[in-house]
Parts: structure tokens; C-alpha cells; sequence
């Protein structure tokens, strides 16, 4: 319709269509990308959009289509064909091996042999001029979100690929790290590679991307200019309904300090973990509380201290509605009312071969009464996790099926629904939209504003500034396991957490630091 | 000097003591690190031992006897690999059952062999360096088996550590989900490291029934198969540690002998019990170490890998 461009696409895809037992993942698709287009392609989790680029990235084969490479037709069996041909991908669930360097995954990742220490130095010069600092022998496992999406990242860049596709890759950046990127992606477009471009975040879709092809329920809904759209009619093609923006409370800065935390001083107990350095903060009913930062600035640290799993020295360094809770585990904390919901939700908020009723067991048996007399009540358990699935509208076959089956924004719908229907004094959630559609997004942004307004204190850890501004009330940034003073939302803008966030933790310095270790 | 003379043999009955672990270990270590544990060790050592047993008593070629144990061992593994790793079924159920497979088809083959002697394998004789004092014997005066369980430890580590195919090796076994999606073939990998480690457990128990008493009985491994999977836990999958364990662990077995020969007034039944006793204790003291563990152990070991998504 739109294909009035001169020249060969660099990768035409004609009636792609993938079928999984009992859902058709992809009903004749259709796509077009012009050599230095940076293509967005959109559409809510579970629309087909990984379907697709893994089909092009040759991890799945299509049942039914056509790839045209560059004006020729082509089959991608497997990866390493895709890569030989020049396509680079960045998942969105990392590619990555824990127990290996950063440099092993790397080397992992591409074709061929490699000389480590040449692709040690290859990994630093790349990883600098794009503006995205990677220490090559550090331990993947050591390593923050952020700094993992890092690697996969650096691992396209590297091999120089004419077509990179990357699965939502700013969606833990800082918005200078994110610009910085936008400028590589621009630089890469230039130079006529072709992006095919997957994120939520249609702000940035908006500034970034050429073209947009809008995928709904498995099929091909339509190609638009996302530049002459608007956030909200993107959202809504996506969607198919209207869409409505978070209703923000008045802020309630009279209610009593529900969380309080005073010189919260942890030594790291893993190699090259964050020392937390005298944390202090207070938390309001009523109150949404925002921290912002870089992964790896202290924020997995922060966050076992206050769920429990790391025990502090002192019982009085956390206050829970005036009670001393600095010696208590994850389980007694929770029976006094904290909730928590942790940064990865397949592994750590949910086991993922289990059962969405055992899930909604594990964290919520106490403060629901599920148990009876030391056996599982199924009975009230099923019921539980029936309430969960229908008040969070968590897209699931059935509430005995594994976690690991849900898409990434129903788990985490149904984590959040698990924590707020156990009314929680105090729920501690971070990233609580990673990953997840704008539809998903809206709906769980809405929940933890009315579990405020309902009294109870929210604790929010993102690396997203514009979810932290849609809604907090007050906001502190966390650099190298110190946190600045919280602000009212008023009084800081989004350039001055910028600023805190890189402050002396900046680019230039962690780049220096690889240098020595 | 003299008053040295019985260190020499003790050192020659612990090298041999341990050379069957080492051989065992170093191929289960493979195996794990590509993220499979199979616990049929003892059953493939057992297999491996008779079959090394009957093909030396009936060709007299040694070469062919290990050769045989090694092929033994590895179809072993085959069967265990078509199981846990095509038809994905449990690997601790399988592994197990391989050992009671292993313990009974051995028992069979070896039937009418029990008590038929052979020739030890020959050792290692270069004039000039065997007869050297001490170094002499210990150090030149080996059977070729005893050689190459060092040559497969070093191989081993270098192939993990220092080539690109170890390195997948050990992707595989980090994350099989990340290794798929990046295009490397699992299953095909993990057929590889399974085979291989049957193989060096065939090997191990050939050993068994070739140099270190040759003969056949039944059982004759004693046990050692699970000793090597205790093994590799004590070296947290470094090979290195695989051989000093191995090492560590023969060298009680044979001071525990003499001290019952010397007539030590403790119950021979406590004696025997200090190798098990020690490897409980060192996989206890390891295992406190949570951070060593999770740095070398192989992520997805024992789990099922479903090629699907």
C-alpha cells in the first residue's frame, strides 16, 4: 500500500503464519524493512511480536511464508544462519549464562572462533563508543538487568549485523542511556543498517522510529508513520479499546510513617556487589514513594534488606508501623504486612514450574488463611488464585497451569494481584512494569495508586523516570548504594534525576573501572 | 634411607586405588557440565569392567580390552542418553536404573569368566629411569592406563577452559533455554558429553578388572561409581580437584588397610568406614561455600530441556 519507496527491502516477510497447539501465533503477516528504516513493531504481550522476530532470527521456523532477504528469498533454519546473513537480535529474556563472564557470553554469541583478548579489547572499544560501559570479566550473575541488556546489546553490535532487531532494549535504561542509545540506533540507521524496533514505550517509538507495523492477536492490523500518530491512538491501534491514563490521588503527606528506615549500612556479600552506605527514608500511608537509579547502584541490595532476605545488624534500622523489623526474615515481616514484589518475576516472585495456585500459596498462605491445621486447604487456595486471575484480568488457559506458561506482563500481573489482595501495610515492588504492554502497564500503575489511597505505604524501585513520575509522590535516586533525599514530585525534574543518577557513578568512570579490573 | 622402603608400595597401591575414580570422575564431570547428571556411573564401570575383562582373557590384545570397555561404556550411555535426553525422562529415575541394569547385565556377561585369571597390565619398564630410587617406580614405572588418566584430566581442563567447543559445553549446561535460542544444538551436545563420560566410566572400571586385580567378580567396583559422583561435587566441577580428590580419597582407602594390618586397636568396620566418612565430611565442609557452588556448578543439571519455544 505504502511501498511507493525506490530500492529492495532489506528483509520483506509475506504471509508468515506459526501455529502453536490450540492459538495461531502469527495469521499471515506481512512486513516490509528498507535498508537504514528503524521499524517499530507493536502490539500487546502475546500479540505475536516475539513469534515473529524469533522466526526471523531463525529460532522458530514459520509454518507457512516467506523471508525475502535483500530481494532474494531465503530459509533461516537456525541462528547461526541468521547471524551469517547479517541479522543481529537483542532478547528481551536474556540470551545469557550466568556463570560466565561477560566476555564468554559474548564469544557464546557469535559465529566462528575468537580470540579472547582481542575481543576483550573489541567488547571495550564497542561497549564505550556506544555508550554502554561493560566490564569483560565480570560474572553475569553478579550483574544488574540493566547491565545484562548491556551485553546482549554490545554482542549484535559487534558483529556488524544489516538488520538488528531488538526486543524493547531501553526498557531499563536511564533517560540519558536510552538518548545515548537513540543516537547509536540514528548512527546505525546512517549507515543503513535496518532496525526492527519492539518496545512499549510509545514516546520513544514516536521519536525514534520511521515506520510502525501494529500486530493484534496474531495478525497484521496495520502500518502506520508513528511520528504523525499520537501516543495514545498508538496505544489504542494496539489494543483495539480506548485506553485511560492512571488517576493520580491527591497527595496525602498527613498520614502517620508506616516504613521507616534509618542508616541502613550493608557490606555486599557477593563479588562485586553494591555496598548500601547509611540508606535513610521514610514511607507514608497513603504515600507512593519512588526510587530511581542505574541497575547496579545498590538497588538488589536495597531491596533483600527490606524484604527480609538480607538480615540487618540492627532490628532498629527498619521500622514497620512503628515495630522494629532489622532481624526478621521474609516470612515474619510479611505476617506484620510487607509485601514485596521482587525485580524478576520468573525465579525469584514466582517458581516457574509451578502451578499458579502453589504460586499464590507460597507467598500468601499465612496472611489468607490457606493452611488447615499445617495441610493445603485447595479449596481456598483455588479460590484465591481464582480472585487473582479474575480482579487482575491475568490472561491465563486456567489458574493449574505452570507460571512459566503466563506471558510476561499476565505473571506479572498475577504476582501484583497476589501482594494487593493479601492488603498489604506496605508493598515494596520494583520494576513493576518491565517488559510489560501499555495495556498491562496502565492497569497495574492504577492498582498501586488505589492500594495508596486505600492506606497503605508503596514502596517503588524503577529505572522507568516516566512510570516514577505518572506515579509517585515523592522521589530519591539511588547511586552507589547511597540515596538522596526524597523530593516532592514538584520540586525535581526529570533532567535533575538524570543528573543523580549519573552524578558520580557516570559513564566515563565505570568505563575506567574496567580498565583496572 | 631404608627406613623409607614401604612408602614406595603404599604410593604404588593408592595411585592404583585412584586411578579408577580419576577415570570415572573426570567423564561424569563432563557429562554435568553439559547440565546432565547421570547416576549410572557404577552400572557403566561395571559393564565397562567386563567387557575389558572377557576381551583381554579371549584376544590377549589390551589395547582392544580397553578399546571394548570404553565402546561398553559409552552404549551405556547411549541408552541412558535416548531416555533422559529424546524421550525426557527423569534423570535421577533413569540414572539409577542404569545401575541396577549395569550391576545385572555385568553379572551375566561375566558369568563364566569369575576367578579366570590374566596377566596384570604391564607396566611402564624404561631401563635406567624405572630402576631410578623412589621417582623410579612412582613416576616411570606405571601401567599406560595410570598415564593417560592424567592425560584426559589435563585434556579435559583445557578442552572446558580454553576452547571455544568447552566453552558451549559449559553453556549448555548454564542455560539450555540461552543456548537454544543462540542456535547452539543441546541435545546433540549432551549426547556427546553423556557418551564420554560413559566411556571414561567404562574405562574406570576396566581398570578395575585389568591392572588393579585382574580378575571378574561380580560387583566389583565396590561402590566407586558413586564415589566418582561424590567426587565431582568435593572438586565443585573443577577437573583439577576431580584428580586430587580422587587422589585424597584412594589414599585413606589404602592407609585405612594398613593401619588394619598393623593391627590398630580400632574395629576394622570403623576403618573401613573413614574414606565415606571423609568424603561426607569434605562435601559438607564445601557445600558451606554457596558462592564457590554457584560459580562452578552447571545451572540446569538434571533438568529436562524442551526444544520447543
Amino acid at each position: 500500500m505504502n511501498g511507493n519507496e525506490g530500492g529492495t527491502p532489506q528483509l520483506e516477510l509475506r504471509g508468515i503464519t506459526k501455529a502453536y497447539p490450540g492459538c495461531l501465533a502469527n495469521d499471515h503477516i506481512d512486513l516490509k524493512i528498507m535498508p537504514g528504516e528503524i521499524h517499530a513493531l507493536l502490539g500487546e504481550n502475546g500479540a505475536g511480536k516475539s513469534t515473529l522476530v524469533k522466526t526471523i532470527y531463525g529460532v522458530l521456523q514459520a509454518d507457512e511464508g516467506e523471508i525475502i532477504w535483500a530481494g532474494s528469498p531465503v530459509t533461516i533454519p537456525n541462528p547461526h544462519t541468521a547471524r551469517k546473513i547479517g541479522i543481529g537480535m537483542v532478547f528481551q529474556h536474556f540470551s545469557l549464562f550466568e556463570a560466565m563472564t561477560v566476555t564468554e557470553n559474548i564469544a557464546l554469541g557469535m559465529s566462528g572462533r575468537q580470540d579472547m583478548k582481542i575481543l576483550e579489547r573489541d567488547i571495550i572499544e564497542v561497549s564505550n563508543s556506544y555508550g554502554l560501559p561493560l566490564e569483560p570479566n565480570r560474572q553475569v550473575h553478579t550483574l544488574s538487568v540493566g547491565e545484562k541488556q548491556r551485553i546482549e546489546i554490545v554482542r549484535c553490535l559487534l558483529q556488524k549485523p544489516k538488520l538488528l532487531i531488538m526486543d524493547e532494549p531501553t526498557s531499563v535504561l536511564t533517560p540519558q542511556e536510552a538518548e545515548k542509545m537513540f543516537e547509536t540506533l540514528r548512527r546505525l540507521s546512517g549507515e543503513g543498517v535496518s532496525i526492527l524496533y519492539i518496545s512499549h514505550k510509545l514516546d520513544e517509538i514516536k521519536e525514534l522510529c520511521h515506520k510502525a507495523t501494529i500486530l493484534r492477536g496474531g495478525k497484521y492490523i496495520s502500518e502506520c508513520d508513528p511520528t504523525k500518530e499520537t501516543a495514545k491512538s498508538l496505544a489504542e491501534m494496539m489494543i483495539g479499546t480506548n485506553l485511560r491514563a492512571p488517576e493520580h490521588h491527591e497527595t496525602a503527606n498527613g498520614g502517620p510513617i508506616r516504613l521507616k528506615v534509618r542508616d541502613l549500612s550493608i557490606d555486599a556479600d557477593v563479588e562485586f556487589g553494591v555496598n548500601l552506605n547509611a540508606i535513610n527514608f521514610d514511607v507514608r500511608s497513603g504515600e507512593i514513594f519512588g526510587i530511581a537509579g542505574v541497575a547496579g547502584n545498590g538497588q538488589i541490595e536495597l531491596l533483600s534488606a527490606l524484604s527480609g532476605e538480607t538480615i540487618c545488624r540492627n532490628p532498629d534500622t527498619i521500622m514497620l508501623d512503628g515495630k522494629p523489623i532489622g532481624r526478621l526474615g521474609p516470612n515474619p515481616r510479611r505476617d506484620l504486612g510487607l509485601a514485596f514484589v521482587p525485580e524478576d518475576r520468573l525465579g525469584h516472585g514466582s517458581v516457574p514450574e509451578m502451578l499458579l495456585t502453589e504460586n499464590a500459596f507460597l507467598s500468601g498462605y499465612s496472611r489468607m488463611a490457606l493452611l488447615n491445621g499445617g495441610f493445603i486447604n485447595n479449596s481456598s487456595t483455588a479460590e484465591y488464585a481464582s480472585e487473582i486471575v479474575k480482579e487482575f484480568d491475568v490472561r491465563t488457559p486456567g489458574i493449574h497451569h505452570t507460571a512459566s506458561s503466563l506471558s510476561g506482563g499476565n505473571l506479572q500481573k498475577f504476582i501484583v494481584g497476589r501482594e494487593v489482595l493479601q492488603k498489604p501495610g506496605i508493598l515494596i515492588v520494583a520494576h513493576p512494569t518491565w517488559g510489560v504492554d501499555a495495556g498491562a502497564a496502565a492497569f497495574i500503575h492504577q492498582t498501586l495508586i488505589d492500594l495508596a489511597e486505600a492506606g497503605a505505604a508503596v514502596l517503588v524501585v524503577s529505572q522507568d523516570l516516566d512510570e516514577l513520575f505518572a506515579i509517585s509522590d515523592r522521589i530519591a535516586v539511588i547511586a552507589e548504594g547511597r540515596l538522596s533525599v526524597g523530593r516532592e514530585l514538584n520540586e525535581i525534574t526529570i533532567e535533575e534525576i538524570g543528573l543523580l543518577m549519573g552524578g558520580t557513578h557516570g559513564m566515563g568512570e565505570t568505563a575506567g573501572a574496567a580498565d583496572v579490573a | 634411607m631404608s627406613g623409607f622402603d614401604w612408602v614406595v608400595p603404599i604410593i604404588l597401591t593408592v595411585i592404583t586405588a585412584a586411578t579408577p575414580l580419576v577415570f570415572a570422575g573426570i567423564g561424569e564431570l563432563v557429562t554435568e557440565k553439559s547440565g546432565v547428571l547421570n547416576l549410572g556411573v557404577e552400572g557403566m564401570m561395571l559393564v565397562g569392567a567386563v567387557s575389558g575383562f572377557i576381551t583381554a582373557l579371549v584376544t590377549g590384545n589390551y589395547f582392544l580390552a580397553v578399546g571394548a570397555a570404553a565402546l561398553a561404556g559409552a552404549i551405556m550411555a547411549f541408552l541412558f542418553g535416548v531416555l533422559t535426553l529424546s524421550l525426557m525422562a527423569n534423570q535421577v529415575a533413569t540414572g539409577l536404573a542404569l545401575t541396577l541394569f549395569g550391576v545385572g547385565l555385568s553379572a551375566l556377561m561375566g558369568q563364566e569368566f569369575v576367578g579366570e585369571p590374566i596377566a596384570a597390565l604391564s607396566k611402564l619398564n624404561i631401563t635406567g629411569l624405572s630402576d631410578l630410587p623412589f621417582i623410579g617406580p612412582i613416576i616411570f614405572g606405571q601401567d599406560v592406563l595410570v598415564y593417560l588418566s592424567f592425560v584426559m584430566v589435563a585434556l579435559v581442563s583445557w578442552l572446558l577452559y580454553k576452547t571455544k567447543a568447552g566453552l558451549i559445553l559449559r553453556a549448555v549446561g548454564d542455560s539450555h533455554d540461552a543456548a537454544h535460542s543462540i542456535g547452539y544444538p543441546v541435545i546433540a551436545i549432551r549426547y556427546l558429553a553423556v557418551m564420554f563420560g560413559g566411556a571414561m566410566s567404562g574405562i574406570g572400571g576396566a581398570y578395575l578388572s585389568l591392572a588393579y586385580t585382574p580378575m571378574w567378580a561380580e560387583n566389583m567396583t565396590a561402590g566407586r561409581g558413586w564415589i566418582a559422583l561424590a567426587l565431582i561435587v568435593f572438586a565443585t566441577w573443577k577437573p583439577g580437584l576431580v584428580l586430587v580428590g580422587a587422589y585424597m580419597f584412594g589414599g585413606i582407602t589404602i592407609l585405612q588397610l594398613h593401619a588394619q594390618a598393623a593391627g590398630l586397636n580400632v574395629p576394622s568396620q570403623v576403618l573401613s568406614m573413614l574414606p565415606y566418612l571423609a568424603t561426607i565430611l569434605v562435601l559438607v565442609l564445601i557445600s558451606k561455600d554457596e558462592s564457590r557452588i554457584r560459580k562452578h556448578a552447571p545451572a540446569c543439571i538434571g533438568k529436562i530441556f524442551h526444544p520447543a519455544a
